[in-house]
């Protein structure tokens, strides 16, 4: 089954590295989606710098909306995801390797967007080992959420505003949690932060599980 | 549309409406029960010691409440029963259930709200644990409501619908503890039916409220379920009774062509041309 998911997840990194959709529209994106934050926060540097965490999330859940998109878009195309049932892959196999993929992408978006928000917000980060699990750990998260509602849609042809109001409630929890442990990173709450990394992994096993179960049924055709 | 009305399975014995005897019965309980409530609520029961008159939008706001938290459960039971039945039965429980939870649901937020405002000085407090998981989990059922309006294939909606509303009851503790540590706090009160100190009156009227609008919200689930009931039937005969009409214009035509009926020449099955 891992080499399964890994066939899968290569496949959908192979597409995207190819399309360079990540690159040059996505990425772009975060970066502007940072800007914005400092126009609407008003170009005061410590309100920025006490918001960065919240700020980040945000920015993340938004570029994952996209990301999902890109990744049940995919599917869509050409009927692929047809093609992948016929392929006799597990589809426990399937939703791994296209929640790993999405995981390899959303972190590298992060690693973009977390430089971006210290240049830019002119944070300093206290706890680097705090910061670098809690970005794994949400990644998967949400990747694993992102992987499950980004089917549900698949074949439907109303995905692009069907998705934010099904995954971003879902997320929410997800937003709290690493915005408190980023901030605790940051040195600027007083927050426990490995006991919210804690929260974040739980919902993070959940929704892995849970997509490892369901996945098969949504991928059936009537 | 008379051809295909004839032959449309009835749904109880009056297949025009979703209306029985039971419903009617039921109906006129909370007929009598809401004005029974009131009586209650604003006239008979005390007011409180700390809460002055805004105890009695309790009334209705904690049996709300906790049938918002019984309709998303039950979308959740009866979403397991559809995955593993498979049968309409359950996905049209789902669907029911889930509408009438979101309609409590925002019930629940707005009597709070209004409670609130005298009693804690605010509309809305984001530090309070069950407003915020309460408006997470008004959203995310909205949405699932809003993927029930999509267009597909009736059985792959009830299957992804089904994903959803089991995801979205596994979502409650999870935004229920995220919540929790977030502001460390709850303005929110403690259970007040465990402490023991209630009057007799305001206990009474309280259950009363659990009752009539428990039964209120088995009278709208009812005739919910058999509303969408009834509104796949027209979905899934739409389609045969186009195709009837046009064969029936069609024959029409020719009868009209000829200047009389034509015996043989246009099988209602055969390509009608």
């Amino acid at each position: 089954m891992v080499r399964d998911s890994l066939v899968v997840a290569g496949k959908d990194l192979r597409v995207e590295w190819r399309s360079r959709i990540l690159t040059n529209q996505v990425a772009p994106f975060t970066l502007l989606v940072v800007v914005l934050f400092g126009f609407a926060l008003d170009a005061d540097t410590a309100t920025l710098r006490d918001t960065a965490a919240g700020l980040y999330w945000v920015a993340v859940l938004l570029v994952a909306v996209l990301a999902v998109q890109r990744s049940a878009a995919v599917e869509t195309a050409d009927d692929a995801h047809q093609r992948m049932l016929l392929s006799g892959l597990e589809p426990a196999a399937i939703f791994l390797g296209k929640a790993a993929a999405l995981f390899v992408q959303l972190l590298a978006l992060e690693v973009l967007l977390g430089a971006a928000v210290i240049v830019l917000f002119d944070v300093s980060v206290g706890n680097v080992a705090l910061l670098l699990c809690t970005a794994v750990v949400a990644t998967a998260a949400i990747a694993a959420a992102g992987t499950i509602y980004g089917v549900l849609a698949v074949g439907l042809g109303v995905r692009e505003t069907l998705l934010p109001i099904l995954l971003l409630p879902v997320l929410a929890p997800v937003l709290i949690s690493a915005t408190r442990a980023f901030g605790d990173a940051f040195g600027r709450v007083d927050a426990d932060g490995w006991a919210w990394l804690g929260l974040l992994g739980s919902f993070a096993i959940v929704y892995i599980v849970f997509g490892l179960l369901a996945y098969g049924v949504l991928l059936e055709e009537s | 549309m008379t051809a295909t009305a004839a032959t449309a399975p009835a749904v109880g014995n009056d297949p025009a409406g979703t209306g029985s005897r039971g419903t009617r019965v039921l109906g006129a309980f909370i007929a009598a029960g809401i004005p029974t409530l009131l009586l209650f609520a604003f006239a008979l029961s005390p007011e409180d010691d700390s809460m002055r008159d805004a105890v009695r939008l309790l009334y209705i706001h904690v049996p709300v409440a906790i049938l918002t938290y019984v309709a998303f459960g039950l979308t959740a039971v009866a979403s397991a029963g559809y995955l593993w039945k498979r049968t309409r039965w359950w996905d049209t429980l789902a669907h029911a259930s889930a509408e009438i939870g979101v309609v409590f649901c925002g019930l629940t937020l707005v009597t709070g709200s209004i409670w609130g405002r005298p009693t804690w000085n605010t509309w809305w407090e984001w530090g309070d644990v069950r407003l915020v998981t309460t408006l997470v989990l008004f959203l995310v059922f909205v949405g699932y409501l809003a993927f029930r309006r999509v267009p597909a294939d009736p059985e792959v909606r009830a299957r992804r619908a089904a994903v959803l509303g089991i995801i979205g009851a596994i979502n409650i503790p999870i935004v229920n503890r995220s919540v929790e540590w977030w502001e460390n706090s709850t303005l929110h009160q403690r259970s007040s039916l465990t402490d023991g100190n209630l009057e007799d009156l305001t206990l009474f009227t309280w259950f009363l409220g659990t009752v009539v609008l428990g039964a209120a919200f088995l009278w709208l689930l009812v005739h919910r379920f058999r509303l969408a009931w009834l509104e796949d039937e027209v979905e899934r005969q739409g389609l045969a009774s186009a195709l009837d009409e046009r064969r029936a214009e069609a024959r029409s035509g020719v009868e009209q062509a000829v200047g009389g009926p034509v015996e043989g020449a246009l099988d209602p099955r055969g390509d009608p041309r």
